[in-house]
């Protein structure tokens, strides 16, 4: 069970990664509850597992169109499907990486899986998930935190 | 030449994202910089100083097969005298400690700006 000032962590690490890699300011919506299980994915999704003292995943998922731009926004001229996975990755990672700040060291976050076109193979370990809506540009993403 | 300008000086990328690597290159404004090769991994890393001893690296922490600390060891054992500046999401005040007692002489929070990569290198530099 995440309490408020730990969600606020991961809205904070998702605002300050479009801010700083994009330039961009994204807008967050209001974070929910999701308890079947299922708090749904878009095209792309970039999977940290998290161990030590808290269990489970961290994910954040988006449409190509919005990593696009993202990677376009950062300079980066290849598009490529391999590099809009690598980018998924790269956001989940980082804002996983500086939920550390809060959180502290034994919060331990592995490498990024990244699950692209199947919408299926993205599964929480829990039923209880935070989803943190996120909005830039045009585009929508979601942040789902799933601990125990 | 006018006797006073710097050596050039070998600079090695490690991070297990293309794109970070790509950024690091394509952003590092530094003159006396230049990029002799990037790795995806610690393991890579450790073959590729061996072959091309840069004088800095850039280095990542969570990667596959090494990680970012064992490597910095590693480096280090093989030269005393590389400058290494950690990149990493990792931002717990407790991780950049353990990198700077393990050999690391900067640290660099993710994401980063262009402008903090490049003053990073700088202080960095200013070791050397």
């Amino acid at each position: 069970m995440l309490k408020e000032e730990e969600i606020r962590t991961f809205i904070d690490g998702a605002t300050n990664y479009f801010e700083i890699s994009a330039q961009q300011t994204a807008t967050v919506g209001s974070p929910y509850l999701v308890t079947d299980g299922n708090p749904g994915a878009y095209e792309y999704t970039g999977v940290i597992g998290i161990s030590g003292s808290r269990k489970g995943i961290v994910y954040f998922s988006a449409p190509r169109g919005m990593l696009t731009v993202l990677l376009m926004r950062m300079q980066e001229t290849d598009t490529s499907d391999e590099n809009i996975k690598d980018l998924v990755g790269e956001v989940a990672n980082t804002i996983s990486g500086n939920a550390r700040r809060d959180f502290g060291k034994n919060f331990v976050i592995s490498v990024p899986t990244v699950i692209a076109h199947d919408l299926q193979k993205v599964m929480a370990p829990h039923s209880r998930s935070y989803v943190i809506p996120i909005n830039w540009r045009t585009h929508s993403a979601k942040l789902v935190v799933c601990l125990e | 030449m006018d006797g006073q300008s710097k050596p050039t000086l070998k600079l090695m990328i490690v991070d297990d994202s293309n794109i970070i690597r790509r950024r690091i290159e394509r952003s590092q404004q530094i003159a006396r910089l230049e990029v002799v090769g990037a790795a995806s991994n610690g393991r890579e890393a450790v073959e590729l100083f061996r072959r091309t001893r840069p004088d800095v690296v850039t280095m990542d922490l969570t990667m596959p097969e090494m990680d970012g600390v064992e490597c910095v060891q590693e480096l280090v054992a093989i030269n005393s005298n590389v400058l290494i500046l950690v990149v990493s999401a990792l931002a717990d005040k407790a991780t950049a400690v353990d990198a700077i007692e393990k050999g690391a002489n900067g640290f660099l929070c993710k994401p980063f700006t262009d402008r903090q990569l490049n003053d990073a290198l700088e202080e960095l530099l200013s070791e050397a």
